[in-house]
């Protein structure tokens, strides 16, 4: 397991981004199933800063990465205010431009390409699990 | 990321180079409004050179969308969209919201 602890601030996505693809390249993923992990764990990121913290700079994103022969586990914990994404909106994919809403699509996009996307709120943290199997 | 644009007789045509993440859409987001500000309502997005881009960055092309739509007054058009990105922008919804074009020329040519 690898940890690395970065700085809640939106400046610290692209190192974020290049430590778990890189883990990720390790074992085989590639292309767009590479670039699905790349946006789950962007997303959940620009969520703890903007909803668990508020803002940037408030506090830390600790990130761990398991990686097994057939999967990826990506964990990241903040310390922020206690997050739930069943009270998050779902969006409306379907509605025209004018009532199209602008959020929930973030959590959107990470349920739809991790294969397991688990919310767990502690006494004083936030645990969020993605977990993404290789196809072969 | 790298934001250029070109001016042409009834169209700009916006480019951008890297990633739009939450830290980067911001100033993607001022550039567009700078466009509309100017009356400009007549964009192309070619994404050629975007390597990922976050709902963050989703937001931005909506919003610009809206803007440039509303009286009738314009719209807003992607160009050269790459594979993984297209992905996303399906995933979204996006495709019935936006025309994609598979070259700048075309898209300019829309306009």
């Amino acid at each position: 397991m690898k940890t690395l602890t970065f700085p809640g601030r939106y400046s610290s996505l692209v190192k974020i981004g290049e430590f778990v693809t890189q883990a990720a390249k390790s074992i085989g993923f590639d292309g767009f199933e590479l670039y699905k992990i790349e946006t789950a764990v962007d997303e959940a990121c620009s969520n703890i800063i903007e909803h668990a913290y508020g803002q940037e700079n408030i506090g830390d994103i600790e990130i761990s990465v398991v990686t097994d022969l057939d999967k990826i586990t990506i964990t990241l914990t903040d310390f922020g205010e206690p997050f739930d994404p069943q009270y998050v909106k779902q969006p409306n994919l379907d509605a025209d431009l004018q009532d199209r809403d602008d959020h929930g699509l973030g959590i959107y996009m990470m349920k739809q390409w991790m294969d397991v996307v688990n919310f767990d709120t502690l006494k004083d943290k936030n645990v969020l699990t993605l977990v993404k199997y290789l196809k072969d | 990321m790298e934001i250029s644009i070109t001016q042409y007789k009834r169209c700009d045509v916006v480019k951008v180079e890297g990633r739009i993440d939450s830290a980067s859409a911001p100033q993607l987001h001022e550039e567009f409004n700078k466009l509309l500000e100017d009356n400009h309502f007549h964009i192309v997005f070619n994404m050629t050179d975007v390597s990922f881009i976050s709902s963050a960055g989703l937001r931005v092309l909506i919003s610009t969308q809206k803007n440039c739509k509303r009286f009738n007054r314009g719209e807003l058009v992607l160009a050269n969209v790459p594979e993984n990105i297209k992905a996303a922008l399906d995933l979204a919804g996006f495709t019935a919201l936006f025309k994609i074009f598979d070259s700048e020329v075309a898209a300019v040519g829309h306009f």
